[in-house]
């Protein structure tokens, strides 16, 4: 029996999601295998929504399918490809077929992905698209008509606690608890004292926090997301101890550091949970759970 | 403020002129002199390569202000040579083109492209754009900064996870709007503003395409 992420969010029990991308067409036998693999190993799955910019499978269909193999899916939205018109009428599809965990993102720029002269909508953004989900809730949508049957969401947004300055980045933050957020997933963090000074603001808040890990498979891309990738910063020593490892063994070592992180996390109650993203490795997942002692 | 412009590619405008045998070409005195993308030396360059491609021109022109009135007496002046074209190629901006196509009923094309309306900088010969006439201005509440123009992804409530040292995802030279009214506002000590939750904006204010008669 899936147990309902809002039920999972408030036993107070340490939460681990992680994610699921779609496919690039329609052969959905790898995302089927990734589903099977890891729905009863974490409390639930996000489906990401054209993520990086990059068209796919829609994030829709692939709750459904995350339903349909026995999971409990996050639905990720963003705000760059729907107005508000098409977000409010995708949020009743997804309601009514089951899916009860939104994600609310702004979404990168379309200039990232592979579609870059596509026109991007920003008509809402991720506080926006929170508050519209709760408006959506009291029996209203955007225009200010009344709904024949509501939703009800257990909502979600992210934070960057890396970013640099950080300060804006902590008032949006603010913003989103006030605008309906129940839960955060962050970006990448690797500084576990950074994070615990993150967590310093973000326990007033009230709100659940799950720690982004994501999965480091080799010295080169630590060192690409730390040069280049806004908000993700991975320090030295974690670099050193993968570019030290044994020839063949630096996805090994990025899965114990995975692992010896959630176990930290989880050990040290610094927040509520973690979200595991292991881009392109989902399979290796079950082993990061195994390391952390999961 | 100008309207800025720029050359668009020569292949796309020998491909609208490929049925025309002769060329009127037109130029303006004011944002594309600036811009040097339609004062007299790009018009004289054009004549010269269309020229070359086996075009015959009719004549060519400079209008003081290519947008305004008083265009229209100068197409006039020059009436038999535009007549006898058989289409105009414009160096003005967009409302030039359109000025013209009105008042000479002509075949026109544009050779430039129009890509914004630009404020000028204090640095020397830079202009850039800082207000797309939304209908809707919420600098008050930013510090006057818009970042309706000036964010990447026209955001009302605060950066997006994808700034990084005050610069923007999309291009690490661009300023990120977010974190300079971040700014802005903490050295006014206006900070609580940023805590105002905008709603989405209304997009449909005012009638596009505007209109408007002043008495
Ligand atoms: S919000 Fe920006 S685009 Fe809109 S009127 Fe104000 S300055 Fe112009
Ligand atoms: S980095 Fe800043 S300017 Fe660029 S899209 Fe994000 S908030 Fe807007």
């Amino acid at each position: 029996m899936v147990i309902p992420f809002k039920e999972i969010l408030n036993s107070g029990k340490f939460i681990v999601t992680s994610e699921i991308a779609p496919p690039k067409g329609t052969n959905l036998d790898n995302t089927i295998h990734h589903i099977d693999l890891l729905k009863d190993k974490v409390d639930a799955l996000n489906a990401t929504d054209n993520q990086s910019s990059v068209m796919r499978y829609p994030s829709l269909g692939l709750c459904l399918l995350i339903k349909e193999h026995g999971g409990e899916p996050i639905l990720q939205m963003t705000c760059r490809d729907r107005n508000r018109m098409a977000l409010e009428s995708d949020l009743l599809f997804a309601y009514s077929r089951g899916i009860e965990n939104v994600l609310c993102l702004t979404g990168d720029s379309m200039v990232v992905g592979d579609h870059k002269g596509a026109k991007q909508v920003f008509d809402l953004e991720s506080v926006q698209l929170l508050r519209a989900i709760r408006l959506m809730e009291s029996g209203e949508d955007l225009g200010g008509n009344e709904l024949d049957g509501v939703v009800e969401f257990c909502a979600g947004a992210i934070v960057t606690p890396e970013a640099h300055p950080v300060e804006p980045q902590l008032l949006k933050f603010k913003k989103k608890v006030a605008a309906g957020a129940e839960f955060f997933q962050t970006q990448a963090v690797y500084d576990l004292d950074n994070f615990r000074k993150f967590m310093e603001y973000a326990i007033p808040l009230n709100t659940k926090v799950l720690a982004g890990i994501v999965l480091l498979t080799s010295a080169r891309m630590a060192r690409f997301m730390t040069a280049n990738l806004p908000g993700i910063f991975v320090p030295d020593n974690l670099i050193d101890e993968i570019a030290g490892a044994e020839k063949g063994m630096a996805l090994q070592t990025g899965i114990e550091i995975a692992g010896r992180m959630i176990k930290t996390i989880q050990e040290e109650s610094i927040c509520d949970g973690v979200h595991i993203m292991a881009i392109g490795r989902e399979d290796r997942v079950p082993d990061i759970l195994a390391a952390a002692g999961l | 403020m100008i309207s800025v412009t720029e050359y668009k590619p020569q292949e796309e405008v020998l491909e609208f002129l490929e049925k025309c045998q002769s060329v009127y070409i037109i130029g303006c005195g004011s944002c594309t002199t600036i811009t040097h993308t339609g004062g007299k030396a790009e018009v004289l360059k054009m004549k010269e390569s269309l020229a070359e491609t086996g075009k015959e021109i009719t004549g060519w022109m400079v209008i003081p202000t290519a947008c305004d009135e008083l265009a229209k007496d100068a197409l006039k002046e020059a009436g038999d040579e535009i007549q006898s074209a058989d289409c105009l190629l414009i160096m003005t901006c967009a409302f030039g083109v359109q000025n013209i196509a009105m008042f000479t009923g002509k075949p026109v094309f544009p050779a430039l492209n129009t890509i914004f309306i630009g404020k000028e900088q204090t640095t020397p010969g830079l202009f850039s754009e800082v207000c797309r006439q939304c209908g809707d201005c919420v600098l008050a509440w930013t510090g006057g900064i818009c970042p309706v123009v000036s964010c990447s992804k026209g955001l009302l409530n605060g950066p997006c996870g994808g700034t990084d040292e005050g610069k923007c995802e999309v291009d690490s030279d661009k300023d990120c709007a977010w974190t300079m009214i971040y700014n802005r506002l903490k050295d006014q000590g206006r900070l609580d503003l940023f805590d105002k939750e905008q709603p989405p904006k209304h997009y449909q204010s005012g009638t596009r395409p505007g209109k408007i008669t002043i008495q």
